[in-house]
């Protein structure tokens, strides 16, 4: 009882000082409240969406913005080559990229948390496979892989999320077999393991919180770089496939408009951006926060 | 130093294995059949379906097939393409001068551009220039290059006609026996106007590739220097009151590049998926697009070899660095 | 490499010499050939880079029309029997002289001969010159079940035996991939173990003569000086490779070029408001066309396609997706082709009139599959937005749809499966100008099964007893009769909504005279000139 109570100060006390490092970073705050305002957006996207994202209004093709000439007030944003409100498929697309990025990431980080763990803990023949596989993996550029696989398991969204998570795995695999290298033989967990507790207990409840930081770090980096890629797969036609209202395959099909229909081509780029931005400045913070190295550089 | 090397080439081994199987194997299980893509919208009978796999030989098993892939591909035969019939290498090999260039530009100004940004931003810390140029950092690291590249296109090409819209040089020069690498060749044929014409064409494709690594080797020159910035010996050549230019030039510059190398080393892999998008948007005759054509095309033997090849420039590249790093830090070597 | 060396030394002495006036016309084509010899290959990309510039055929298509004319033939007769076509080739016809072969007789029989026994003869060495080469054209027309031989009679005259009457057999004769190619040259490879040239740098009769190709970048042509025609106006031709259709517009509109294939529709009205340009255009000798699979239930009964086809608002999708760059589709063939039946009536758009059939039908709550291709062709600028649109249609009538699409080579096996569940959007352009061309391969019993081009699995014994019929009839107006009617069948069991023709666009400089359009969609740079 008491240990428990011990405990969840001891958690308090380290949260609020890693929030009091994190506020510290005037871009972390912006990036999060951004990123909070596109998870309220995601999640509302009905409500707030002043159209369907997917109705084509058949006698309003390509309308520009409601400030140029030409532009309708019921279409702030303007209207893409069906007549579909652009400011309402950008609503949408919030929810495809961070459902992206949360899919991308949770299967990376679980793949690549037991696999580094196995591999850091095991050792020997075991470490050496694993390792070899995720070298492999990383010896590839990750793109070109992500559309190899994507191919092979044919274009869509799911496909291109299980595709960018694998490349993005080995990066957790391995700053997990490192951290259970160095973390393995300190005086804590000997203690631990003289005292009896099992490997997976070892493995789960004594090494793995302790390397979490870096893999926290991490998995925003993933989490912007998934965003990026599914876009990029969908630019290339692989990702999310229309009238699905994602960013990267909006772009795709208005590439053909980028002289004549400058809006359709610039909102879903700027949407990108945007939302990467906000998770790097987060990731930004998060690692100045936790990392106590660079803490006080 | 040479055990190293041998470690080091030792190592390499059963991961180029590795390769030949992810190569070899994914393009066997692409979905779709190149036979049936010859044929088109046309179709195809059973029997010469047949007969045309049997004559690119798919029919045997998968195994057979791969022991013939990696034993060719030690008499420096990757296969031909389905679609041109001619060898895959020699097709890599003529697309591979345009990616190289671009890719080589592309380093030289994230380079030239990141690390003097990446410098003034640590010893002017907290400063306007600090948080502006760290800001510009953040955001071109963020970038889909995809989209910046179809805006500098509008800008520069559309709206102001200053940059060629796609190509690598005006058609107007030719240099059939040249080498490949467009800037060099200009120059080389001495015609007035072509060199610039290069340049011109080179411009913004190599600024679009640049962007991403630029802004990551700006944020690590910049902690790496506020790293070595805070270390003592530093600190006391400063406080023996030598002006803190010269610190850096002499000190400081020298152990904070260290780190940066092994980050533009890196940097190749994420040039190489970059050069599969910039390429696609500026119509770059490089291996990015032809690979990118090849995958829709389920040209089979151009896809495997091109996998093949660039996963072992990536390769080759990263085992460069690692020596360079264990040349310029000697500390690493004995580890 | 010899090659290359000696390409460069004659094209350094092209570029010291006439550079400054030199006429150059620059077209940015729309991708890389695939090689240069016209007959392993389908692509149109493939064939304006090598069957219409480098070389000539016996009989070829008067350019602008489809009429069948004599070429390299001089003259060619017809058995009674439609059994035998003997060719009376044309005297002192030049082949290229170029750095890597110079020729030293001129085109005869023994060119002819080799140029199609090479395709169906599998034991002559040029069959498989290059690993892996297949003449796709040459078995896709049949031509190793018409063809039983080809017979040199004398010099310059040779006869073809065929197996049975074909009427379009002359329409075959003259595409890209029936192209003359040199006997001579063709030997002098063989003896110097360089076969595969043929297809790298190649010999023809044609108005040009190849000078280099830079991978994806740039293909070089000369004016070939003994061009039996006379001499091209034109110097020289470069083709500037260019993929990307808004890249190729601005290349054009910033003079990089002077003539470009596949605007993007939504960028013709800027093209044609520039006033440095003209756009030519013409109806395509294509269709794109929704199938259904008609031995699949509820499919297969005529009521409920019909029903469909009447949900669908075929005006407005050729308004969003062509945009103005279409026209209606009420036939299987474009209205340009011969035999088009004006008389047929296009189903009407009546959602009401569509749901009541439906019910009446028996069928309710019906969910489909609507397959959209992946790729943009030259028939259909945009499936995805097609499928969208049928899909906001088809709900209006309880009719639910989910749209599928797959990577382009596993959507066309995938289409030809006879099981398939779900209508496919595909489309056609035509070979040869023939109605056979669209109606047997397209709709023939004899095309439908796995693998086969009848993605609707449609068999209609009257529909085929009529197209048998015309396709060994050689009297046109008796085929013409034929055709009409099998329309009519057509459209009364529906087996396809057809949704639309496209209309085939080339945008150019006001400088450049003389160009003419294929209608049946090739691209030929004879005749053309570029006004100073």
């Amino acid at each position: 009882m008491t240990e428990t109570t011990q405990q969840t100060s001891e958690t308090r006390r380290m949260l609020s000082e890693f929030w009091f490092y994190f506020s510290e970073n005037r871009g972390a705050v912006i990036g999060l409240c951004v990123f909070m305002a596109l998870v309220v957006i995601a999640i509302f996207a009905p409500l707030l969406a002043p159209h369907s994202p997917t109705v084509q209004n058949r006698d309003a093709f390509l309308v520009p913005p409601v400030w140029q000439e030409g532009g309708m007030s019921s279409f702030l944003l303007g209207t893409d080559a069906v007549g579909r409100d652009i400011l309402s498929r950008l609503i949408f697309g919030a929810r495809q990229s961070l459902v992206i990025g949360i899919v991308v990431v949770t299967i990376a980080l679980f793949g690549g948390i037991i696999l580094g763990l196995i591999a850091g803990f095991f050792g020997g023949w075991v470490d050496t496979v694993i390792m070899r596989v995720m070298d492999v993996i990383l010896a590839f550029p990750s793109l070109l892989l992500a559309l190899v696989m994507v191919a092979i398991l044919g274009p869509g969204l799911m496909n291109a999320m299980i595709a960018i998570a694998i490349v993005l795995q080995p990066h957790f695999a391995r700053l997990t077999r490192a951290a259970v290298m160095t973390e393995r033989n300190k005086e804590y967990v000997m203690a631990a393991r003289v005292a009896g507790a099992g490997r997976l207990r070892l493995m789960f409840k004594t090494i793995l919180p302790n390397c979490l930081a870096p893999l926290i770090v991490q998995g925003t980096l993933s989490f912007s770089n998934a965003v990026l890629d599914a876009a990029a797969l969908g630019f290339l036609g692989m990702g999310a496939q229309p009238p699905t209202p994602e960013w990267g395959t909006m772009l795709a099909e208005a590439r053909e408009f980028i002289l004549r229909a400058w809006w359709v081509v610039t909102f879903p780029g700027l949407a990108i951006l945007v939302t990467v931005l906000a998770i790097n400045l987060v990731g930004d913070g998060l690692r100045d926060a936790l990392d106590p190295k660079l803490k006080r550089s | 130093m040479i055990r190293f090397l041998l470690g080091r080439f030792a190592y390499l081994v059963p991961t180029f294995i590795g390769i030949t199987i992810v190569a070899f194997g994914f393009v066997r299980l692409l979905p779709g059949d190149p036979v049936l893509l010859m044929a088109g919208e046309r179709g195809i009978s059973p029997e010469r379906h047949a007969q045309l796999t049997e004559q690119l030989g798919y029919d045997r098993p998968i195994w057979v097939q791969y022991f013939e892939f990696v034993g060719n591909l030690f008499q420096g035969d990757f296969g031909n393409s389905l679609s041109t019939k001619k060898p895959v290498l020699d097709e890599f090999l003529t697309l591979f001068p345009a990616t190289i260039e671009l890719g080589l530009i592309a380093i030289l100004i994230a380079t030239l551009v990141g690390i003097p940004l990446g410098v003034f931003a640590a010893i002017k810390r907290g400063s306007v220039f600090d948080q502006v140029s760290m800001g510009a950092a953040l955001v071109g690291y963020s970038m889909p290059i995809f989209w910046w590249g179809l805006l500098l296109i509008i800008f520069f090409s559309g709206i102001l006609g200053w940059t060629p819209v796609s190509g690598r040089i005006d058609l107007l020069y030719f240099f059939p026996n040249g080498t490949g690498f467009m800037l060099w060749d200009s120059l080389a044929s001495g015609q007035s106007g072509a060199f610039t014409s290069a340049v011109r064409h080179l411009i913004l494709p190599s600024i679009v590739l640049a962007t991403i690594p630029m802004a990551v080797i700006a944020r690590q020159s910049r902690s790496a220097m506020l790293e070595v910035l805070s270390e003592d010996y530093v600190r006391t050549a400063r406080a023996k009151g030598m002006s803190p230019f010269r610190v850096v030039g002499i000190h400081a510059l020298r152990n904070a590049l260290i780190p940066v190398i092994t980050t533009i080393g890196l940097q190749i892999g994420v040039l190489m998926a970059g050069a599969i998008l910039t390429e696609t948007i500026f119509s770059w005759p490089g291996i990015g697009k032809w690979m990118i054509d090849s995958i829709s095309r389920r040209d089979y033997p151009s896809v495997q070899g091109g996998l093949l090849l660039m996963a072992g420039v990536v390769m080759i590249v990263n085992l460069i660095v690692d020596l360079l790093y264990g040349v310029i830090n000697p500390r690493i070597r004995h580890k | 490499m010899k090659l290359a060396h000696l390409l460069a030394a004659s094209s350094l002495a092209l570029m010291a010499g006439a550079a400054a006036q030199a006429k150059t016309l620059v077209y940015c084509s729309e991708g890389s050939p695939e090689g240069f010899d016209a007959a392993p290959y389908t692509a149109g990309t493939t064939l304006d880079a090598s069957g219409k510039t480098v070389y000539n055929r016996l009989v070829e298509f008067d350019l602008g029309t489809t009429n069948v004319v004599p070429s390299l033939a001089e003259s060619y007769e017809v058995s009674e029997d439609g059994l035998e076509y003997t060719f009376k080739l044309r005297p002192g016809v030049k082949f290229h002289t170029t750095d890597y072969f110079t020729p030293t007789r001129d085109m005869n029989a023994d060119d002819v001969i080799f140029s199609f026994n090479r395709q169906g003869d599998e034991s002559s060495p040029w069959h498989q010159y290059i690993a892996g080469i297949s003449y796709e054209y040459y078995s896709g027309m049949e031509m190793p079940a018409v063809i039983k031989e080809i017979q040199k009679v004398d010099d310059l005259t040779v006869k073809f035996v065929l197996t049975r009457p074909e009427a379009p057999f002359l329409a075959n004769l003259a595409m890209s991939f029936a192209s003359i190619v040199s006997k001579e040259y063709a030997d002098q490879l063989e003896a110097a173990g360089t076969m595969e040239d043929l297809n790298n740098a190649p010999i023809g009769t044609g108005p040009f003569k190849f000078v280099a190709y830079q991978k994806d970048a740039v293909i070089r042509y000369q004016a070939h000086d003994d061009y039996w025609k006379g001499r091209e106006k034109i110097d020289d031709l470069v083709f500037a490779i260019t993929t990307d259709p808004a890249v190729r517009m601005q290349k054009l509109q910033a003079g990089e070029c002077h003539i470009m294939p596949y605007p993007a529709p939504a960028d013709l009205e800027a093209l044609k408001a520039d006033e440095n340009l003209t756009v030519m255009e013409q109806a395509g000798l294509n269709v794109a066309y929704l199938a259904y699979n008609t031995t699949v239930a509820p499919f297969d009964k005529p009521e409920v396609r019909k029903a469909l086809n009447m949900a669908m608002n075929k005006q407005a999708i050729v308004d969003a997706v062509f945009q103005g760059t279409g026209q209606l589709a009420k036939n299987p063939i474009p209205p340009t082709m011969w035999s088009y039946n004006d008389a047929v009536v296009d189903t009407t758009y009546d959602p009401e009139a569509a749901k009541q059939m439906l019910a009446d039908a028996g069928v309710s709550d019906l969910s489909m599959e609507i397959w959209a291709m992946p790729v943009q062709r030259p028939y259909m600028p945009n499936a995805r937005r097609t499928a969208e649109m049928l899909q906001e249609d088809f709900s209006k009538i309880g009719v639910n749809v989910e749209i599928v699409s797959y990577e382009w080579g596993e959507y066309l096996a995938k289409s030809t499966d006879p099981a398939r569940k779900g209508a496919v959007i595909l489309g056609w352009t035509g070979d040869n100008g023939d109605p056979d061309n669209f109606l047997a391969v397209l709709l023939g019993c004899a095309a439908t099964g796995d693998g086969g081009a009848n993605r609707a699995q449609w068999c209609n014994e009257e529909f085929d007893a009529l197209i048998q019929k015309a396709k060994v009839t050689s009297d046109q107006a008796e085929r013409t009769k034929l055709y009409e009617e099998a329309q009519v069948i057509f459209k009364d069991q529906n087996p396809w909504a057809t949704l639309g023709h496209s209309t085939v666009f080339m945008p150019m400089s006001k400088k450049v005279t003389g160009y003419v359009m294929d209608p049946l969609g090739t691209h030929n740079f004879t005749g053309v000139d570029i006004a100073e």
